[in-house]
């Protein structure tokens, strides 16, 4: 079976301000693979997602990236999202005084709008949300709660596996989902995070350790450290790390 | 990377209510003096205790000086070089809408207040529209004088019910009130009387649409409204104004006079001409808002949204006098390229047992400067006053400012007063946020901005919500990038 590629990163280079971060980083990714990307802290994983999803503050000094074929590196960050690149971040920002459920409305209709898509009315997103909603534990009263307001871990990260779900990404990028999370919302977030996997979807899993891991099977492991990859392997090499820790493989370079 | 917010060269382009009515004015020589005074108060048919009134409001107007305590920077205005009075060539009140002038009707067409439209969707909504200072159309009189209830222009009620208009005119807002108010009473032109008789609750919100539309006509509305024991009536200002390259000055009053168990909720949507990008032209908004609750258990209750003028000096303000009384402030302001303004209320508590509520929510953008200035005064035998007061601003970009300045004054042991206050930012977080799910960054900022003014927005009537919520979006057209 012939792969297709999703998303194509050649030799990425990208600094803030005057600080060089990610160094000549490769990665291709399929549609349906799931890769997991570890490494230390402040080896530039958050840099990498933030780059890949059109932050400002970011200078891309060289290299190219590209998304379904396209220049993703062109595009607004909200066009890289309606295109089908999603960011489940680690620390999702709370917005006062926005509804939950309004914030998802707007998202949901800008992407569908761009597809030319007409726009859900509020009784079918709203069943829409509930319908997904129930499979994470997300109930129709967190949705009228503030976006992220006095949220706990726990839900701030089953919210951002719920907008994932309902945006119906292509390609997702899942930075540092465990972090914060007890076992049993690991489970949930994990499960959720499984159901979307059908064949096409694909996914980055950014994390420090291979405990999520073992709920989210993945494909490939790349170790990054200083702003590269610097060993490739199958999901084994997780567990290789987790016995070794970084040190052993960053000397390897 | 350029974090300084890009003001687009569209904010001038974006006032699309910026279009000028071709109608004949009818317009008084620049210059202020008595013959002026006598002259407006002549070519209204006004009477004599009127026209008294009036030149003792200059005499004393004379005496005094223009605040200078307002953070606001505008140019000196030379008031003899205003014309004071402008009307529409129609000599005759029209009794329907197809009297109107067409264009005058094109007009609010393009406002998107059709009164033939308003007049079909019978009973929401009663406009007695203003038309550069005097009233040409007034819907829905005849079921609203079922009820008992006066809506019409204040120079009609000088005429028609000079009782009440020698009653309450002045007696909240006095023409010593200060320089803008006294200016305003001897020279003021037109604007709304409203009286709801006792036990009456008026049927239905009524509407007010100001326009400034003549050259160098300064603006002196004046708005008289008088609900009596036991009424109730929901009362809509809104405003919008052509283009213009020159200042207009401004200066309206409006007097809300409650008695006992009666309440009045007033509620604005002011968008007057702003000024381009570069802060040119605009209009000087200069006005004074009262309300005494003269009886107990009165109730008032002003809501605001402000997004236009360059220059804002408003203080809609509760005199609770009646024991129980209660009085309520909701403002939005959002000021944005280089619009400045001052605004807030004051909370005067007289009556015992009192209650106030001040939420403020002060949007600042682009070059803009805002400031809130409230007061909240408890009077000796004001005993267990209560006060709560929220002053939140939030800034877009680093080149505006945001100030609060609230003034206490208590003199009485047993009040009980809190004042919270919020100073926040937008963040790039909260926008790169949005921007990850796929919604644009003027739509982010607006989700934002709407979120952090809703505790007020939700206090302004359904249609007039939705109005808010896109002038809102207008006004921060622009303001990131």
């Amino acid at each position: 079976m012939s792969k297709t590629p999703l998303l194509e990163i050649e030799d990425l280079c990208a600094r803030v301000e005057d600080k060089e971060i990610i160094k000549g980083f490769n990665l291709t990714i399929n549609e349906g693979e799931v890769h997991a990307l570890m490494g230390p802290n402040g080896a530039g994983k958050s840099t990498l997602s933030n780059v890949l999803c059109g932050k400002k503050g970011y200078e891309v000094t060289n290299g190219s990236v590209r998304f379904k074929g396209k220049d993703l590196l062109s595009l607004s960050p909200e066009d890289r999202a309606r295109e089908g690149i999603f960011l489940s971040m680690q620390y999702p920002v709370e917005i006062p005084g926005v509804p939950t459920s309004t914030f998802l409305k707007h998202a949901v209709n800008a992407i569908r709008k761009y597809h030319n898509l007409p726009e859900l009315d509020t009784m079918e997103f709203l069943k829409m949300v509930r319908e997904e909603g129930r499979k994470l534990g997300v109930d129709s009263e967190m949705i009228k709660r503030p976006l992220n307001v006095g949220f706990s871990g726990g839900e701030k990260k089953r919210l951002e596996i719920l907008q994932m779900s309902i945006l119906k990404p292509s390609f997702a990028i899942m930075d540092e989902v465990d972090s914060g999370l007890d076992i049993d919302a690991l489970k949930v977030v994990s499960e959720g995070v499984n159901a979307l996997r059908d064949g096409k979807f694909s996914m980055l899993v950014i994390t420090h350790y291979q405990r999520l891991l073992n709920y989210v099977v993945p494909d490939f492991v790349h170790v990054y450290a200083d702003g590269h990859i610097v060993k490739s392997g199958g999901k084994d090499l997780a567990l290789e790390l987790e016995e070794k820790g970084y040190a052993e493989f960053v000397k390897e370079k | 990377m350029n974090r300084l917010p890009t003001i687009e060269d569209e904010a001038g382009d974006k006032y699309k209510y910026g279009f000028v009515t071709d109608i004949a004015s009818e317009t008084a020589p620049k210059g202020l003096n008595e013959d002026i005074i006598r002259l407006i108060s002549a070519k209204k048919g006004e009477p004599e205790w009127l026209l008294g009134f009036r030149l003792k409001a200059f005499e004393f107007w004379q005496t005094l000086s223009e605040p200078t305590w307002a953070k606001l920077k505008y140019d000196k205005i030379d008031y003899q070089d205003l014309s004071y009075y402008s009307a529409p060539k129609q000599k005759v009140a029209p009794k329907s809408l197809s009297e109107v002038d067409p264009e005058l009707l094109a007009t609010y067409e393009k406002l998107g207040i059709s009164l033939k439209e308003q007049e079909a969707l019978a009973g929401v909504v009663a406009v007695d529209a203003v038309f550069d200072s005097v009233s040409v159309a007034t819907t829905y009189r005849a079921k609203l004088a079922e009820k008992g209830i006066i809506f019409c222009s204040i120079s009609e009620a000088v005429k028609e019910h000079p009782d009440l208009v020698k009653k309450y005119l002045g007696s909240v807002v006095p023409y010593t009130d200060n320089f803008f108010a006294a200016l305003n009473s001897a020279v003021f032109t037109d604007g709304s009387f409203v009286y709801i008789p006792k036990g009456i609750r008026c049927p239905m919100e009524l509407s007010t649409y100001f326009r400034i539309n003549a050259k160098n006509t300064g603006q002196f509305e004046r708005t008289l409204i008088v609900a009596d024991d036991e009424s109730y009536v929901s009362y809509l200002e809104g405003c919008t104004a052509p283009q213009r390259d020159e200042n207009q000055l401004h200066a309206a009053i409006v007097e809300i006079v409650v008695l006992k168990d009666a309440e009045v909720k007033y509620s604005t949507v002011q968008n007057w001409y702003p000024g381009d990008k570069d802060g040119k032209g605009g209009v000087y908004n200069f006005v004074t808002k009262r309300a005494a609750c003269r009886g107990a258990n009165a109730k008032i209750s002003w809501t605001q949204v402000e997004t236009g003028s360059a220059v804002t000096w408003k203080y809609p303000s509760c005199v609770l006098q009646g024991d129980n009384s209660v009085g309520e402030f909701y403002s939005v302001a959002i000021t944005n390229n280089h619009q400045q303004a001052d605004t807030g209320t004051k909370m005067i508590h007289i009556g015992k047992n009192t209650t106030s509520k001040i939420i403020s929510k002060g949007i600042s953008a682009g070059f803009s400067n805002q400031t809130y200035r409230g007061l909240v005064k408890v009077s000796p035998g004001a005993d267990n006053a209560r006060n709560y007061s929220q002053c939140d601003s939030l800034l877009i970009g680093s080149t505006c400012g945001s100030h609060t300045v609230p003034y206490i004054e208590n003199r009485n042991k047993s009040a009980k007063l809190e004042h919270e206050a919020t100073t926040s930012k937008i963040s790039d977080e909260q926008l790169f946020y949005c921007q990850s799910r796929g919604i644009g960054e003027e739509e982010a900022v607006s989700l934002i901005v709407n979120g952090f003014c809703k505790e007020v927005m939700q206090h302004l009537p359904m249609e007039f919500a939705i109005e808010a919520a896109k002038l809102i979006n207008i006004s921060l057209e622009g303001s990131v990038g």
